[in-house]
């Protein structure tokens, strides 16, 4: 036992970080062909016929861990990935390299068989509570349907009851069961797409943008919901979202995403005190607050870079004000800094900034 | 006399169902360099509001009552031909998504050229050079080779800018801009906001901002309106209203948001949501969802199912509210007992 505890001791952080980690992404790159099939990808160049490539690098190398318990918010703008990160981890694509590992076990290579138990384990909650739910399902037959996927050896009352029950945990009227999505309004949709995902009992769960499409004063509703679920079912959350606010209140830890790496991963107070990474900067300096008159926001130069013909070196450096020759040419790595904070700068890196 | 003067506008949707009324009881006033917003959930009226001002609401919906006075001309009863002169020219609009309001088949400067020779006799070669002097000025990098680029070929940021370009051709006196910046992401958000400021405020123009966002109404603009189900039921100046909102929906609305809580903590929710325009509940529509429909010794207040609250002046704001009109009722009284 005591020999044990000591080989844990010595084992460098990485392996320390993993004990606890629910969910482990570890070099996870996805790339989308933009070709076509194999005859749409032949092109005439100098007089012979050659086969020409394009893609769409997604996610270029994210490593990222998430605990048990915790809520880690993936913060970013359209076109940065984050989605594509919640649905590889959810093994609705398949990463192009890479690996990820949810309890330990890797889950990525799996087949949809022995994907089953763990889809059990994690749901998700999707963007467009409009798009998500079924029009030709009746909510009580949308909130069965995993249930019986799931639990096929459960009778009839069982699955009844326990629709009953997770109506009740996310206060809906079991009078909605007869009725279809349609009838009902975004964020009561939402509600019963969260309460789908609960349905289950699942101890993870990755919400995709869950109140974006939402009004203001639902939103505060629906992302109550999601925290009362948290506390009374111990769940881990994987959070993606590009509304700052939300993830100052939300998350616990948070991972900022441009242009498919992760370029600083932080708890929420570290992060939102002392931001590192200049994007970081910029971003939060982006939010429209309620309470000061004339906002000192940095202003980036030029647009988000597409993610067909990356950059070399710091995807961020055609932006980056603090940008020298080394970010042109250098791709920075994740550097743990003294509060735990991890930042991919070289400008960070040397002192510069 | 103000540039903008819109007096208890109303507009309503003849639909199969019956009568729907979209907006009743909108007042207000624009100075010129003014900039005003409007801020609402979907299904407030902000956009109807927007689109009666050019009188561009289309059928079955159309203006029942009321005026709206630009420089004393009244436009809801003007003639086509007249308001033509007025729209785009004069006053001009931005929407919300710009793939949808740039032609996809014709280059920017075609587009931009189109426009000045609609409402000006000018050749088009000095039309051209009016479309580069105004891409300048928002900030495009390297305007000339975007006059024969498409809309296709530009980023939602990008776009954005030529709308706003393509708004301030003609140097018109009032721009509306409805959720400009909703399409895109925040840092490009922060940008075109700040851009549209700084022309506003360089060319003297007024601005109507209709967007659901307090963050943006509260460092953008003056004065604000507050629209629930088709009424205005708060407006006054911006920063009054978000530092001392009297309307309970318009506290509600601030309190939701995440950065009024602290981290971690439940959010102030507003229970239920909007009404549907065609169910409006009896009373202040606001009602079911309002957390002050008691008085203060824990009595109902009558008023609040059953009568449509009235404006009352409390500061420099005015609310529709018989919470706050009973508060103030209650103040005078003490006053005149003293």
């Amino acid at each position: 036992m005591s020999a044990q505890v000591e080989t844990r001791h010595a084992a460098p952080t990485q392996n320390e970080e993993s004990s606890e980690s629910l969910l482990q992404i570890r070099g996870l790159k996805k790339r989308f062909s933009l070709s076509g099939d194999f005859l749409e990808q032949l092109r005439f160049k100098g007089g012979k016929l050659v086969r020409h490539q394009e893609h769409v690098h997604a996610i270029n190398g994210v490593n990222l861990d998430i605990k048990r318990g915790e809520a880690l918010c993936v913060v970013g703008e359209s076109g940065c990935g984050k989605s594509t990160v919640a649905r590889t981890v959810m093994g609705l694509l398949t990463p192009t390299e890479g690996e990820i590992r949810y309890d330990g076990q890797r889950i990525d290579n799996l087949s949809s068989r022995q994907l089953l138990p763990y889809r059990k384990r994690m749901q998700m909650i999707f963007q467009n509570p409009y798009a998500s739910l079924n029009p030709r399902m009746t909510i009580q037959q949308t909130l069965e349907e995993p249930l019986r996927l799931h639990h096929p050896d459960w009778n009839r009352e069982k699955i009844l009851d326990k629709v009953q029950d997770v109506m009740g945990s996310v206060g809906i009227d079991p009078d909605w069961g007869k009725r279809f999505g349609h009838e009902f309004s975004g964020g009561q949709r939402q509600r019963i797409a969260i309460a789908r995902a609960l349905a289950v009992d699942p101890e993870f769960i990755v919400a995709d943008e869950p109140i974006s499409a939402l009004d203001v004063s639902i939103q505060a509703q629906v992302l109550n919901l999601l925290m009362e679920a948290q506390q009374a079912r111990n769940l881990t959350y994987l959070f993606i979202t590009h509304d700052l606010a939300v993830v100052e209140h939300f998350g616990t830890r948070v991972a900022v995403m441009y242009l498919g790496t992760v370029c600083e991963v932080a708890t929420t107070a570290t992060l939102f005190a002392k931001p590192r990474h200049p994007y970081t900067q910029a971003l939060l300096s982006a939010i429209p607050r309620l309470k000061d008159d004339r906002p000192q926001h940095i202003r980036l130069t030029g647009e988000v870079p597409t993610p067909v013909n990356l950059p070399s070196g710091c995807v961020f450096h055609g932006r980056c004000p603090y940008a020298n020759a080394r970010c042109h040419q250098e791709i920075p790595t994740l550097q743990t800094q003294d509060d735990g904070t991890r930042v991919a700068c070289h400008a960070v890196e040397e002192g510069r900034l | 006399m103000a540039l903008l003067e819109v007096s208890q506008l109303d507009v309503r949707f003849a639909l199969r169902q019956g009568e729907v009324r979209a907006l009743r009881d909108v007042n207000f006033t624009l100075e010129r360099g003014e900039r005003l917003g409007i801020v609402g959930e979907s299904g407030a009226g902000k956009s109807v509001a927007a689109f009666s001002l050019l009188n561009l609401i289309a059928k079955p919906g159309f203006i029942a009552g009321g005026s709206i006075k630009f420089e004393g001309q009244t436009l809801n009863t003007m003639s086509e031909r007249g308001l033509r002169k007025i729209r785009g020219n004069r006053i001009s609009m931005i929407f919300q998504d710009p793939m949808m309001t740039l032609n996809p088949v014709l280059s920017i400067g075609e587009q931009m050229v189109e426009c000045l020779k609609a409402h000006r006799r000018i050749s088009t070669k000095e039309a051209r050079a009016i479309a580069l002097d105004k891409l300048q000025q928002v900030q495009i990098p390297s305007p000339e080779t975007r006059l024969d680029q498409y809309p296709h070929e530009l980023s939602g940021g990008m776009r954005q800018r030529i709308i706003i370009a393509i708004a301030l051709l003609l140097d018109p006196d009032i721009i509306i801009a409805d959720e400009p910046t909703t399409a895109l992401d925040v840092t490009i958000q922060a940008e075109i906001m700040a851009l549209l400021l700084e022309l506003c405020e360089q060319h003297n123009v007024g601005l109507i901002l209709i967007t659901h966002d307090l963050g943006v109404v509260s460092q953008v603009t003056q004065r604000m309106l507050v629209m629930y189900a088709g009424r205005v039921i708060e407006q006054g100046l911006t920063r009054e209203i978000i530092n001392d909102p009297q309307h309970p929906y318009t506290q509600g609305l601030i309190n939701a948001l995440p950065q009024m809580a602290t981290p971690g903590e439940k959010l102030n929710q507003i229970r239920g949501s909007m009404p549907s325009l065609s169910n409006l509940p009896s009373g202040c529509a606001f009602h079911p969802r309002c957390d002050f429909i008691n008085r203060a010794d824990g009595q109902p207040r009558p008023a609040c199912t059953q009568q449509v609250p009235e404006f009352v002046e409390s500061g420099n704001c005015r609310v529709a509210c018989h919470m706050v009109a009973e508060m103030l009722e209650d103040r005078r009284l003490k006053e005149e007992t003293q």
